[in-house]
Formats: structure tokens, C-alpha cells, sequence
């Protein structure tokens, strides 16, 4: 098992090395996407077939590479088989999406050598079973992802999102640096041999901090997202589904690794720090994606919000398996897997989306879009199933990791320490919200975007996308639907992973009748995807059939927006910022310090009356501006070191010497 | 080890530091190169005596070393570059003679207080020998720090390499192979700076190194 994986990363990473080559001729970029589909593949089933059919082995394997007296070590538990099943949908998706989308990269060479290096360097850390291997595929993926945001280095503002892409991820890789350090000082780099230590509480509670940072910096979590909105959306869009859908997971395997697996028991108050992070980042990320016009970005705002929603259930199963109730910790763990299954898929879907319209109209804003349902029907059906299913609506796959996440906070009563009590519905409401928010985003996406009449030239001349990106969308737009109306076998599919990492399971969900799912028990709550499917389904054609008969079929066409006076104009529309006014009206003035200035002409003056909108980003504002003066400050300061004279800098070294002395002397 | 010949050793090692004093405050560039040949002759003789109390005769060679090389060669062959720079008749200092010397005065109680608290195990000539070589090598870089002539900062940096020599001598079982190299690592840094001076003496018509600082437009 682990031989194949390891077998397919070692190709993944020989592809790096021929994209270069690839990379010049005509039919490369197939080629190597092609060769990426096939890797990804083959891990992807292995991982699957292990993760049903083998989940209690552990496969272990050491290569000689890496540190000398370390050797690198990998693992394919039943966590790692999960993520990489994770990993690798995405990564065959984007593969298969990019075979089209690929063909249109103006420069294949920025892109093609660190694609496959990319893919391999998610799958090592997946893998890794110490923390020199861990380590060093993190940082790997960090690079070859960061070549890939600036691949398009001529485009407004990109270098600058790969700069501070770099800045935070290299903090991250330090938090962790400094936490698996603290882990390794009484055992080593061995995962196997920090399991078997036995830390200090100081020291694990200092490591779970750093490892917040450092997860939650390369996750998305507020206030630690900053470069995330900047970076996802300036990658060429196969690799932004890749950056969004499927990296932010393997920060959360980073996460689950070292909290659940590789630490003691935890403490109560590791998940009121987790879930104080948690609930907010849901909220602010999605009050952040109302806000925006570009579809990009939108998306990427949207996935911390997701990686909230993720990191509650982590802090959820935290906080109940603190307090020995480990049968609801399995609940709110499998809600927060599912989760990451379920965002991969429809986040990869969108980003798909948002980059067949960005092929074909080059336009990623959406008030210049419009009306694309008519010019891409398909394209257009994938992204609305995308669109209803990250916004939550049942039958689709959203809805059940959600669901599952507030039935474990709907048992917070239970909890007998009294601030879990108070904090998780606390951060309920702060989900609910959320999830409100999303609904209204993705209505805002796809109303402005594909509904309508076309708000440019480009957008009225757009057409249809290639077959392989429409495969790859409907692909994970079947999967999506599968996964909402059949969620017992991936629930159950699930459970060795929750048994290794919180020890205890969900009930066993198939077999029910009707495919019902029922989290705790009959009495209180169950769901039924594929009823609710079958009924929207069936209501929904009785519905429309009964309107064709009973209706007039003829086909006509009205003036719009016709109140008053008919203006041809398709910017009367209803627009991205005018749909998400109210919310900022109520939410804005505080949270983003927003406010309207109106200039109204005197009488009898021809200028144009305007109305801007001032929004400032306040996390921002108080803590990235202030630490990046600190820093131009200091080394203002520091600069001067540098144009000395000779002899003040013989001063100065005389000077450390003397001061060295003057240590060892007293 | 008789007393006697510890005593001569002790005597030696500090006239080295006292020959440093000396170079402290001489304020002409003749004076400093006869005062760094006396220092380099104490050097020679203080290597002579160890080789006799350790009876290594390989020692006397890097005492010959030093006589022929620093205390002869090395001076003449300044005395010349200063004279054809024409440059013996400056006076420089930078601070006052005073304060200089208190410093060096601190320095070598420093450099005692040092040596004699790492070295509690090693015999008492080694550490008596180390601390004042320490002394040497600190007093030789604040003559390098104190002046502004090329010259005078070489001659500094030529006193502190005494100060290595002497450390490196009084420590047992020094192999020759090291102190060769010492000195002629030494030879190479004279002559390269030698070879400078006369660059900067075509280029600025001084070998004041504040004319580099003026010349990088750099504020002193």
C-alpha cells in the first residue's frame, strides 16, 4: 500500500523536473497534466481501498533521505489515508480540469515544473511520520505554491500577494518548527517516539498555541488570513481550486496530527482557544466575501470561513473529549472531516467555475459579468450546484457536515465545565450567522455573475468551456450530490479515523431504512438526504410540468426593469455591491469601518453625482500595518550599520569583544 | 619548575605589556615603529626563555621569527614606506593620551580577571602567559582603534599578532606548523596593507583613513 503511494509522489516528483522540458513543446501541458491525472489517481484509490478495506493496518516505510541519523520516516494510518483521499480528489480534478484550462496559460513554463512538485509535496506531509520530513514537504508546498502565484508577476498587485504569502508562511513553518522542537526535546523527531513521551502540560499547552499559529496561519484563521484572500486568487484557477479546496486541508491535517495524534490527552482549555478562533473566522471570512466583486476572491474569503466552520468541530470534539464525553467528540470530529471532504469538493468546483469564466470573458469582476447562464448552460449548472451546496442547502453535501457540527452543539448542555457551556452556542450562533452569510454570498455569486443581462462586451460574447474542465466540474458536482444524499457510507467510511484520533466512533450509519442518518439517537434528531432529494426532485418536475401545461408555452421576451422608463442600459442592473449594501449597512460601519461619501453636484452643474463606498480592513489596520512600521523602522535604523567608517567598525567589534570578556569575567 | 624561571617568564610577558603602553601614547609615526621593534624584541626574547623552560627547541625558531622578521625587517621596511610616503612628521590622536592609557589599564585588569577565572586548572606560568597575551592582544586593538593613520593602525595590528605569538608559546605542545603559519598569515596581511597604502596615498594624497570615509560621502 504505502509502497505504491510512495512510488506515485516519486513520480509526481519526476514530472517536476520534465514540466521544464514540457513546458516548450506544444502538447506538454497534456502531457504532464495527463501524467499528474494518473499519479493522483492511483493514490487517491489507494488511499481509498486502505482507508475501507484496511483501516487498522498501519504500513510504515524509511527511506535513507533526509537527516543522516533520522532517515525519513512515513505512516499510512487511517488519518493520513483519509487526507490523502482529500489530496488526491482535488489533485485529479484540478489535473483533469487543467488538461483544458492548461492549453490557454500564456507562460506554461511558470506553471508546469511546480504543478506536479506541488501535488508531491501535499502527499510527503500527509505521509510523514517525523518531523524533519513533515517539515520540509510543508515548506516545500509553500514554495512551489508561492512560484505559482506569482507565474502571472505582471498582474496588478500579484507580487506583492506572493510576498506576503511568503512573509506568513514562513511564520507558520516557524510555529511549527518551534512546536514539534518543544515535542522532540524529550523524545526526538520520531512521530512514534513523541507519541510514546510523555510531555509536561506547560509545554503542550505551549504547543498547541504554536501549533494553532502555525496550521492556522497556512488554514486561513483570522486574524492569521491576511495573505489568503491575496494569494488563492492570484494563482492560475486550477491551482487556486488546489490552494483553497485542498492545501488549507492539509493545514488542518497539520493541526489534527499534532493535537489529536501526536499529544496527551487534552485539556479543556485548549478547545475554548480553538473554538474562540473558530466561530469568528466563520463570520468575519464570510462577512469579508459579501463584500467583494471579484469572483476570485470572493472564493477565497469563502474558504476561511469554511476553515471556521472546520476548526469549531476540531474545538468541538476537543472540548467534549476534554470532558470524557467521547461519544459526542466522535460526532463533532466526523462533522469537521466531512467538512474538509465536502469544502474540497465544492470549493475545487467553484474555483473551476470562477476559471472557465475567467477564460473565456477574462474578466473576474463580477460587475462586469452577467447573464453567462445563456452563453455557459453547463458551466453555469455546475457552479449553481456548487454554489447550493457550500451554501448549506439540503440535499446537497454542505448541508450534512453543518448539520452534523450544530447537532454536537446542541449538546453542549451536557458539558459539566460551566465556560463550554456558555461559549459553544456562543459560537453556534456565530456558525449560524455564517452560514446565513454564505447563502447571501453565493446568491450575490451566481445572481450577479451568471443571472441578468450581460454587463459588458466580453461577458455578452463568452461561450461555452472545453470538455475536460465541464468533465471535471460535473465530476465533483456528482460527487457533491452523491455525497449529500447517500452521507451514511462516507460517515461510516470515516470511523477508523475518528476511532485512532478522539476512540470512539458514530453510531453505524448503513442499513438504516431510506438511508437515514442519525447522529445520536432516533428521538432526536435524524436526516434524510435521499428523501429530500427525491422530493425537491419530484415536486420540482411536477411543479414545471404543471406550468407547461397549464401556462402559455410560447416563449417571450419582456423589457426588464421596465419602471418608469425603459433604459437599455444593462447597468440599471441590480449589482454585486448593491446586493450585499444592506448587510454592509448593518455589519460594515463596524467590522470593516465603512462609510459612504456621497457628492452631490450644486443645482445646474452638468458633473456627475457619485457615491463611494470607504471600507478599511481593521485586523489590517491594527495588526499587520503596525508590526510591518515596527519593522521599516528597525531596519531604517539598523541600515546605518552599513555605512560606518573603518574605524567605528573596529570600534564596534572591540567593543562585542569587550562586552564578551566582560560576560565570562563577572 | 624553579621560581627563578618563573619569575624571568613573568618578567618578560610583562614587558610586552608594558612595551604595549608604551605604544599607546607615542604620538609620532617613528617613535611607535622603534617602540613596536622594542616590543617585538621582548617578544623574541620571551619566546627564547620559554623555549628554554619548556625545552622545545623548535620554539627558538619562532623566536627567531619574530627577531628577524618584526623586530627588524617589518620596521625597516615601514620606516622606508614612511618616508616615501613623507608622511613622519604627522602627530595624530584621536583621544586624549589620558584617557587611552586608563582604558588600557582597564583592559589588561579585565583580561586578568578573565583568564585567571577560565583557566583555574592549567599551570600557573601557562596562566599567567595567557593573561598577558590576552592583555597584548586587547591593547593591540585599541591602538588600532584609537588611531587614524593607515600606518599607525598597521603597526596596532601588528602588536596584537605579538600578543597571538606569545599566547601561542606559552601554551604547551604548540606545534611549529601553527606559529609558521600565524606568522606568515602576518607577512601576507602586511604586505597586502602595505601595498594598499600606497593605493590610497595615489588615490587621496593621504593615508589618513578619513579620506575614504570623505570619499564614500559618509558623515564621521
Amino acid at each position: 500500500m504505502i509502497a505504491v503511494a510512495l512510488w506515485s509522489v516519486a513520480a509526481l516528483l519526476a514530472l517536476a523536473p520534465a514540466g521544464v522540458v514540457l513546458s516548450t513543446r506544444p502538447r506538454g501541458s497534456t502531457i504532464l497534466y495527463g501524467g499528474c491525472l494518473i499519479a493522483t489517481s492511483t493514490l487517491c484509490v489507494t488511499a481509498l481501498s486502505d482507508l475501507l478495506y484496511f483501516p487498522h493496518l498501519t504500513p510504515t516505510a524509511t527511506l535513507p533521505i533526509g537527516l543522516p541519523w533520522l532517515g525519513a520516516h512515513f505512516r499510512l494510518d487511517a488519518l493520513s489515508a483519509f487526507f490523502l483521499v482529500v489530496v488526491n480528489l482535488g489533485g485529479a480534478a484540478a489535473s483533469l480540469f487543467a488538461l483544458g484550462y492548461g492549453q490557454h496559460e500564456d507562460s506554461p513554463g511558470r506553471v508546469l515544473p511546480f504543478y506536479p512538485a506541488y501535488l508531491a509535496g501535499m502527499n510527503v506531509v500527509v505521509l510523514a511520520n517525523d518531523a524533519f520530513s513533515f517539515l520540509v514537504a510543508w515548506e516545500f508546498m509553500s514554495v512551489t505554491s508561492w512560484a505559482m502565484v506569482v507565474s502571472h508577476h505582471r498582474e496588478d498587485g500579484n507580487v506583492r500577494a506572493g510576498y506576503v504569502y511568503l512573509l506568513m508562511a514562513s511564520f507558520g513553518t516557524l510555529a511549527l518548527l518551534l512546536a514539534f522542537g518543544l515535542l522532540a526535546s524529550g523524545a526526538g523527531y520520531d512521530f512514534d517516539a513523541i507519541r510514546a513521551s510523555h510531555p509536561s502540560a506547560a509545554l503542550t499547552g505551549m504547543v498547541v498555541i504554536l501549533t494553532l499559529l502555525g496550521a492556522g496561519s497556512k488554514a486561513g484563521l483570522v486574524p492569521l488570513h491576511a495573505w489568503l484572500p491575496l494569494a488563492h486568487p492570484a494563482a492560475p484557477s486550477h491551482v487556486s481550486g488546489l490552494m483553497s479546496g485542498v492545501m488549507t486541508k492539509v493545514a488542518v491535517y497539520g493541526f489534527v496530527r499534532i493535537v489529536f495524534d501526536l499529544l496527551p490527552e487534552p485539556v479543556w482549555w485548549w478547545s475554548i482557544v480553538v473554538l474562540l478562533v473558530g466561530g469568528p473566522t466563520a463570520t468575519l471570512g464570510v462577512l469579508y466575501a459579501l463584500m467583494q466583486r471579484d469572483i476570485k476572491r470572493v472564493l477565497a474569503y469563502s474558504t476561511i470561513e469554511n476553515i471556521g466552520i472546520i476548526f469549531t468541530g476540531l474545538g468541538l470534539a476537543l472540548a467534549f473529549k476534554a470532558q470524557g464525553l467521547d461519544w459526542v467528540a466522535a460526532l463533532a470530529f466526523t462533522a469537521a472531516l466531512l467538512h474538509v471532504f465536502n469544502h474540497a469538493l465544492f470549493k475545487s468546483l467553484l474555483f473551476f467555475g470562477a476559471g472557465a469564466v475567467l477564460e473565456v470573458t477574462g474578466e473576474r469582476d463580477m460587475e462586469k459579468l452577467g447573464g453567462l447562464i445563456h452563453r455557459m448552460p453547463k458551466t453555469a449548472f455546475a457552479v449553481l450546484v456548487g454554489c447550493v451546496a457550500i451554501s448549506a442547502l439540503p440535499p446537497f453535501n454542505g448541508f450534512v457536515s453543518e448539520w452534523l457540527t450544530f447537532q454536537a452543539i446542541l449538546l453542549s448542555p451536557q458539558l459539566p465545565n460551566w465556560g463550554l457551556k456558555l461559549i459553544i452556542p456562543a459560537v453556534g450562533g456565530l456558525l449560524a450567522l455564517a452560514a446565513a452569510f454564505a447563502a447571501a454570498c453565493f446568491v450575490k455569486l451566481y445572481g450577479i455573475s451568471f443571472l441578468g443581462r450581460p454587463r459588458s462586451d466580453v461577458a455578452a460574447s463568452a461561450h461555452e468551456t472545453d470538455r475536460f474542465s465541464l468533465s471535471a466540474m460535473f465530476a465533483l458536482a456528482a460527487l457533491c450530490l452523491v455525497a449529500g444524499i447517500l452521507p451514511g457510507l462516507f460517515i461510516d467510511a470515516l470511523a477508523p479515523v475518528s476511532k485512532a484520533m478522539v476512540g470512539n466512533v458514530m453510531p453505524h450509519q448503513t442499513g438504516l431504512e431510506w438511508m437515514t442518518i442519525v447522529p445520536i439517537a432516533e428521538s432526536r434528531s435524524s436526516y434524510n438526504g435521499l428523501l429530500v432529494f427525491l422530493f425537491a426532485a419530484l415536486s420540482g418536475m411536477a411543479a414545471s410540468s404543471a406550468i407547461h401545461r397549464l401556462a402559455s408555452d410560447r416563449l417571450r421576451r419582456a423589457p426588464a426593469w421596465d419602471c418608469g422608463y425603459p433604459d437599455p442600459n444593462p447597468a440599471i442592473q441590480y449589482s454585486a455591491s448593491s446586493f450585499s449594501q444592506p448587510i454592509r449597512r448593518v455589519f460594515g460601519s463596524v467590522i470593516f469601518a465603512a462609510h459612504e461619501i456621497g457628492e452631490m453636484p450644486q443645482p445646474l452643474s452638468p458633473a456627475p453625482a457619485r457615491l463611494t463606498v470607504d471600507m478599511r480592513d481593521l485586523i489590517w489596520d491594527a495588526l499587520y500595518a503596525p508590526i510591518a512600521k515596527v519593522i521599516g523602522v528597525a531596519t531604517e535604523r539598523i541600515n546605518m550599520l552599513q555605512f560606518l567608517t573603518i574605524r567605528r567598525y573596529l570600534t564596534l567589534v572591540f567593543a562585542a569583544l569587550i562586552v564578551l570578556l566582560l560576560v565570562v569575567a563577572l | 619548575m624553579s621560581s627563578l624561571q618563573f619569575d624571568i617568564a613573568h618578567l618578560l610577558a610583562g614587558s610586552l605589556v608594558l612595551a604595549s603602553f608604551m605604544m599607546l601614547y607615542q604620538d609620532r609615526l617613528y617613535a611607535l615603529l622603534n617602540v613596536y621593534a622594542l616590543h617585538a624584541g621582548v617578544l623574541a626574547l620571551s619566546v627564547a626563555w620559554q623555549a628554554y623552560v619548556q625545552h622545545a627547541p623548535h620554539l627558538y625558531v619562532t623566536a627567531l621569527i619574530a627577531l628577524v622578521f618584526k623586530a627588524i625587517i617589518i620596521p625597516v621596511a615601514l620606516h622606508r614606506i614612511i618616508k616615501r610616503l613623507g608622511i613622519h612628521r604627522e602627530i595624530e590622536n584621536v583621544i586624549g593620551i589620558g584617557l587611552t592609557m586608563m582604558a588600557g589599564i582597564g583592559l589588561v585588569a579585565l583580561s586578568m580577571v578573565v583568564m585567571l577565572r577560565v583557566t583555574p586548572g592549567a599551570d600557573a606560568l601557562a596562566r599567567e602567559d595567557l593573561a598577558f597575551a590576552l592583555s597584548v592582544v586587547l591593547l593591540g586593538l585599541l591602538i588600532m582603534v584609537t588611531r587614524r593613520n593607515a600606518v599607525s593602525q598597521v603597526v596596532g595590528f601588528m602588536s596584537l599578532e605579538n600578543g597571538l605569538v606569545l599566547a601561542a608559546t606559552g601554551a604547551k605542545g604548540m606545534p611549529l606548523v601553527v606559529e609558521i603559519s600565524v606568522a606568515f598569515s602576518v607577512l601576507i596581511a602586511f604586505i597586502v596593507i602595505g601595498i594598499f597604502l600606497f593605493r590610497i596615498r595615489e588615490r587621496f594624497d593621504s593615508v589618513d583613513v578619513q579620506a575614504l570615509d570623505r570619499f564614500r560621502g559618509e558623515r564621521r
